[in-house]
């Protein structure tokens, strides 16, 4: 972060990602509020890139930019009052609190850690040469039981999702009512 | 030929055929100056050859400047030069990008020259047409022509269409044609970012592409366009998941996702991945046929049902971008299926004398021209078909195989056998494997495997090709 580049590149990225962030709230258009978002995701991938932890921006652009939009458009495409605008939404006051919620707590986290052990010379001495065989080691070393549960998990949703839109008897309810 | 009777062509078609003018003619027909001159090329090509063969040979080559094996190597020296001049660090830094960066768009604006009049003339072989042939020699400023046309004509946005939206896909599609090259490995130097996550690059680059396909369709505000749109998008998530399960066997053997790494391991072991893992590379090519909309799976803008599919709305250069992107994600397909199952950049010791982005060129126009006689040969097949192939056919048997492969992997690392006999083991089990899953998978699917190829009827009741030539031949 010393260089003239690195805070250039800080600039730009977080620029795109929180002025796009913004864009996303203030858009009528449910389809241009999803472009933000998608253009915040990509701008978030950048900033970790900035970080070195490339295996993490590449998982960002991969499930969020990649995945999750995806899953939203097809979500805005599928429910009825889709085409509605952007404006009226009826959750105004429960999404300002968890907004303000999440925002406080990121604050609170970002204020208490000490960041002198996590950077300049100490981040030097850990010799993060390479960081995905360190993500490796951990996912099937120390944390394997979370990523156990976590595959699991994600197993159970894609049965359930099956199960859910499964053809029983042969009606005629495929889904396509919508 | 007329003076042979007895090969005498049928038709009328087929005889402007066999009289059309051949290169062999062309070249016996040529006046003696040109002729003196080529041969004085052919002998000072022959030479050049020979002077190279003795400086790799020497060893004078290895890790010199000049040293045309590897081009990273001649940029590696420029920016040390330039380090040692007290460049700022920045500046240095942009050049070795830029010249990276150059060296890619100038490889992909070249190929959208060149690739369409190749793919035309490939097809046109197929089908017993010509071609594109009026156009400079052998037609080869047809595309040319098709660009400046592309380019000048009038840019018409439907009146019902989303005015920003309308704009951003074109561009946008073309960015993950352009990314996905960054990671592929030209030479062992000559890479232009040699990520530790280069497998994963390229599957997170490849899902970019289906929220442009999807915003171009939306934004046209035409019902083709969305039909086309939705079924690419339901496509490209589908195609995606065997893409990722066959990569994620070849990163399981080789225990990198860095593209030089799996590349450096074929190399090792003198073997391609193809022959270790053939269902892992009939999975990657068949979905990424798929994925890039080529066409025997390319039902995101068939031409017979759906207009033109997600691009019916985009007119001039607009469109032109949508079909430049397919010609431009054929190569990088290429490049991947190259890297990842052909071998990349090896050759079996034969990258030591030749240029290894040359074989990777030549790996790339091998599978770029395989793609070619795919399309000018299958049908379209039906959206329906496509799905139940990938999520009932590709996926599970790619997991069987995940599972197999994770097992030889350990077997890979633990066992002090040499390469040949573990390795050759593995293809065996793996290649049986894959015949008894398709055979067992295709029965239980109810969908018998055909075991005589039946002929066409007609023909046999008149006695074959050549009695039916013979018929229609006037005596």
């Amino acid at each position: 972060m010393d260089s003239p580049a690195f805070l250039l590149a800080f600039l730009i990225l977080s620029g795109i990602t929180v002025t796009s962030a913004l864009l996303v709230f203030v858009a009528r258009n449910l389809m241009h509020a999803l472009a933000f978002l998608v253009l915040s995701f990509l701008g978030m991938a950048g900033l970790f890139m900035t970080l070195s932890a490339d295996f993490i921006a590449i998982a960002q652009i991969l499930i969020y930019a990649g995945s999750i939009s995806v899953l939203m458009v097809f979500a805005v495409m599928l429910t009825p009052l889709a085409s509605r605008d952007n404006g009226n939404s009826l959750y105004v006051i429960p999404a300002l609190m968890g907004g303000a919620g999440i925002a406080g707590l990121v604050s609170l986290v970002a204020i208490e850690t000490d960041w002198a052990e996590h950077s300049g010379d100490a981040l030097k001495a850990a010799d993060f040469e390479r960081t995905v065989p360190v993500i490796g080691d951990l996912l099937l070393g120390r944390y394997v039981l979370a990523f156990e549960v976590a595959s699991v998990l994600l197993f159970i949703a894609l049965l359930g999702a099956i199960l859910l839109v499964q053809d029983r008897d042969g009606g005629d309810a495929t889904g396509e009512a919508q | 030929m007329s003076h042979l009777p007895a090969s005498q062509s049928a038709t009328p078609m087929l005889r402007q055929i066999a009289e059309r003018p051949t290169v062999r003619g062309a070249l016996m027909r040529a006046p003696l100056p040109v002729k003196v001159f080529g041969a004085l090329f052919v002998l000072g090509f022959l030479a050049l050859n020979a002077g190279i063969a003795y400086v790799v040979i020497d060893g004078r080559l290895d890790g010199q400047w000049y040293d045309v094996r590897d081009l990273g190597v001649g940029v590696g020296a420029l920016t040390d030069w330039m380090r040692d001049q007290g460049v700022p660090e920045v500046a240095v830094y942009l050049t070795s990008a830029i010249v990276g960066a150059t060296g890619v768009l100038s490889l992909v604006g070249v190929w959208l020259i060149i690739g369409p009049w190749l793919e035309r003339r490939a097809i046109a072989k197929f089908q017993v047409r010509m071609g594109p042939n009026r156009n400079g020699p052998f037609g080869l400023f047809q595309s040319l022509a098709d660009a400046i046309k592309l380019m000048q004509k009038e840019v018409i946005i439907p009146r019902g269409a989303d005015k920003i939206l309308y704009f951003i896909p074109p561009v946008f599609i073309f960015v993950p044609a352009l990314l996905g090259w960054a990671v592929v490995p030209w030479a062992p130097e000559m890479t232009y970012t040699d990520l530790d996550v280069g497998v994963l690059f390229t599957i997170a680059i490849s899902s970019l592409g289906v929220l442009a396909v999807f915003l171009a369709g939306w934004a046209s505000n035409n019902h083709y366009s969305l039909l086309g749109a939705m079924r690419t998008v339901a496509m490209m998530v589908s195609y995606e998941i065997p893409i990722s399960l066959s990569l994620l066997s070849v990163a399981m053997l080789t225990s990198s996702m860095r593209l030089s790494e799996i590349v450096a391991w074929q190399s090792n072991y003198n073997v391609w991945m193809i022959v270790i893992l053939p269902f892992a590379a009939f999975a990657f090519l068949f979905s990424s046929t798929a994925e890039i909309n080529r066409t025997p799976n390319d039902i995101g803008e068939a031409e017979s049902e759906i207009v033109a599919g997600f691009y019916t709305e985009y007119s001039g250069m607009k469109g032109g971008l949508f079909m430049a992107v397919e010609l431009g994600n054929a190569i990088l397909v290429g490049a991947l299926m190259s890297t990842f199952f052909l071998g990349g950049y090896t050759m079996f010791g034969l990258e030591t004398w030749i240029p290894g982005y040359l074989i990777l060129l030549t790996k790339i126009m091998t599978v770029y021209l395989f793609f070619v006689w795919l399309r000018a040969t299958l049908p379209r097949f039906r959206l329906d078909q496509l799905m139940g192939f990938a999520w009932k056919f590709l996926i599970p048997i790619s997991m069987v195989q995940v599972f197999v492969v994770a097992i030889q992997a350990s077997v890979l690392a633990r066992v002090d056998a040499p390469g040949v006999f573990v390795l050759g083991s593995f293809a065996i089990i793996n290649l049986s494997m894959t015949i008894l899953l398709v055979r067992l998978w295709a029965s239980r699917m109810s969908v018998s495997t055909i075991q005589q190829a039946t002929k066409p009827i007609l023909t046999q009741v008149v006695g074959g090709l050549r009695a039916a030539e013979q018929i229609r031949k006037p005596v």
